[in-house]
């Protein structure tokens, strides 16, 4: 079978392109239910909160302004058709050198240190975080996701017993929802991640925050679970900003993987309202 | 209650303001976040002078991103206060007057806000583009190798906040969530 070429320079330009368009647009499932939460918060200033969000993307659209100043470390999903052949050089730094021109070229924050304890700035948001799979066919499919580190910092992994069942995994979430509560700029969005390992699980929670919002698990129970922990965490009352208020949550987002018998490991990893991404497939 | 208050921050307008209290700043500002306030810290336990006088100063605990050409600033909304809660008790015991940040606070800040007759502000979170209009001027005045972490002085004009802690240690996110609570 021909494999289907595809072009490093292509990539870069997409990246790039994708990096600026995440961090000054969401997505329409996010604007919808941004709007939807404006008209059902029973707070005033939980009210007022939801208005000036409204406001603050619409101002961040026309004077392309980032939505946000934390405009993120770059998180990247490749999903690399098996009879795609990439031509021109390295796709890491493909990629890398499109997050370097977004970022540097589209005013964005470079918010990346380059060595955990050393930290001194990389100055042009790199590295990005990189995810590859690669699935069946000739498409290039990559995901951006600038992830903002107010929500990130509140994010959790808990190794439960499978004695702790799905009650267990529901208190998880909820601690972690409580725990955050202001600082992770609520209203948020909350990617579960249910079984697997410990790494698996957290990638899956990741993965969990870029379906859209107005999407349901296909699997029953979990589809159960997510509505009842959606209410569970707005009826907390942190709401909008923290300052009280019935929007705690916009959805939550839950993906499940095959597990080990000993083990029940849950991840939640926690956005705020700026939940941003992009996609193109090339 | 709606406010507007000029900065920097008298002690008594400080003490007139309540948790819950919806607030407009206008005046003069400076941001600082992690690692410009561990360098100020450091310049402390050394003895050294800070870049600006604490006295009567409001923090915002904010890093930009890059203006672009003919804006006084990028996007500029609020980051987690609490990073900086090893630092600010030594700051308010010099006459720092106001934090605007966002997210809980530690016991030791809470102490050494009423100590002091201080005020923790929140803005919006997230709302980076929104807070930027009430920015009319930005210049970095310390750290400039910190990139989006230097300290920089900002003029604000009715810039919104919401008192979340006042002098009297009253705190709105207990209150406030409390109150809408359905648990």
């Amino acid at each position: 079978m021909a494999m289907r070429a595809i072009n490093t320079d292509d990539i870069t330009r997409n990246i790039r392109e994708m990096c600026i368009e995440a961090n000054h647009f969401l997505s329409e499932d996010m604007k919808c239910a941004l709007k939807t939460a404006t008209a059902t918060e029973a707070a005033p200033l939980g009210r007022q909160i939801l208005e000036q969000l409204q406001e603050n993307m619409k101002i961040a659209g026309e004077d392309m302004i980032p939505i946000c100043q934390d405009t993120g470390m770059a998180v990247v999903f490749v999903d690399l058709g098996q009879e795609i052949h990439i031509e021109g050089g390295s796709l890491e730094d493909a990629i890398n050198e499109g997050v370097r021109q977004g970022y540097v070229e589209g005013y964005l924050r470079k918010s990346v240190v380059k060595d955990p304890l050393i930290r001194e700035n990389t100055k042009d948001n790199t590295p990005a975080v990189i995810h590859y799979s690669v699935v069946p066919g000739d498409q290039l499919k990559l995901t951006i996701a600038p992830k903002g580190f107010g929500s990130e910092n509140m994010s959790r992994v808990f190794m439960l017993k499978p004695a702790d069942g799905i009650e267990g995994v529901k208190e998880a979430v909820l601690t972690a929802v409580r725990d955050a509560g202001p600082n992770a700029c609520p209203p948020m969005v909350v990617g579960v991640g249910i079984g697997g390992t410990f790494e698996k699980c957290a990638l899956m929670a990741k993965q969990a925050l870029t379906r859209p919002v107005d999407q349901r698990s296909n699997i029953p129970y979990v589809r159960e679970m997510e509505e009842e922990l959606l209410a569970k965490i707005n009826n907390l009352g942190i709401g909008p900003g923290g300052l009280g208020g019935s929007t705690t949550a916009l959805a939550v987002n839950i993906n499940t993987y095959p597990t080990h018998i000993a083990g029940l490991p849950v991840a939640i990893n926690i956005c705020c309202h700026v939940n941003r991404h992009a996609v193109r497939i090339l | 209650m709606d406010k507007y208050i000029n900065v920097p921050l008298s002690d008594e307008d400080a003490r007139s303001l309540k948790a819950g209290d919806y607030v407009y700043l206008t005046g003069t500002i400076y941001t600082a976040r992690d690692a410009a306030h561990k360098r100020m810290y450091e310049a402390l336990a050394a003895g050294e002078k800070l870049p600006m006088d604490m006295g009567n100063n409001v923090i915002y605990y904010m890093g930009p991103s890059p203006a672009r050409e003919g804006r006084p600033i990028g996007s500029a909304g609020p980051t987690t206060a609490s990073r900086m809660d090893k630092y600010a008790p030594a700051l308010l015991d010099l006459g720092l007057k106001g934090m605007i940040g966002k997210g809980k606070r530690s016991q030791a800040v809470k102490d050494a806000i009423v100590r002091n007759g201080a005020v923790y502000f929140a803005a919006v979170g997230g709302a980076g583009a929104l807070l930027s209009k009430s920015i009319t001027k930005s210049e970095v005045i310390a750290y400039d190798d910190l990139g989006t972490e230097a300290i920089r002085k900002l003029e604000v004009k009715n810039f919104p906040v919401i008192v979340v802690i006042d002098a009297e240690g009253t705190n709105l996110y207990d209150t406030a969530a409390e109150k809408y609570c359905r648990e």
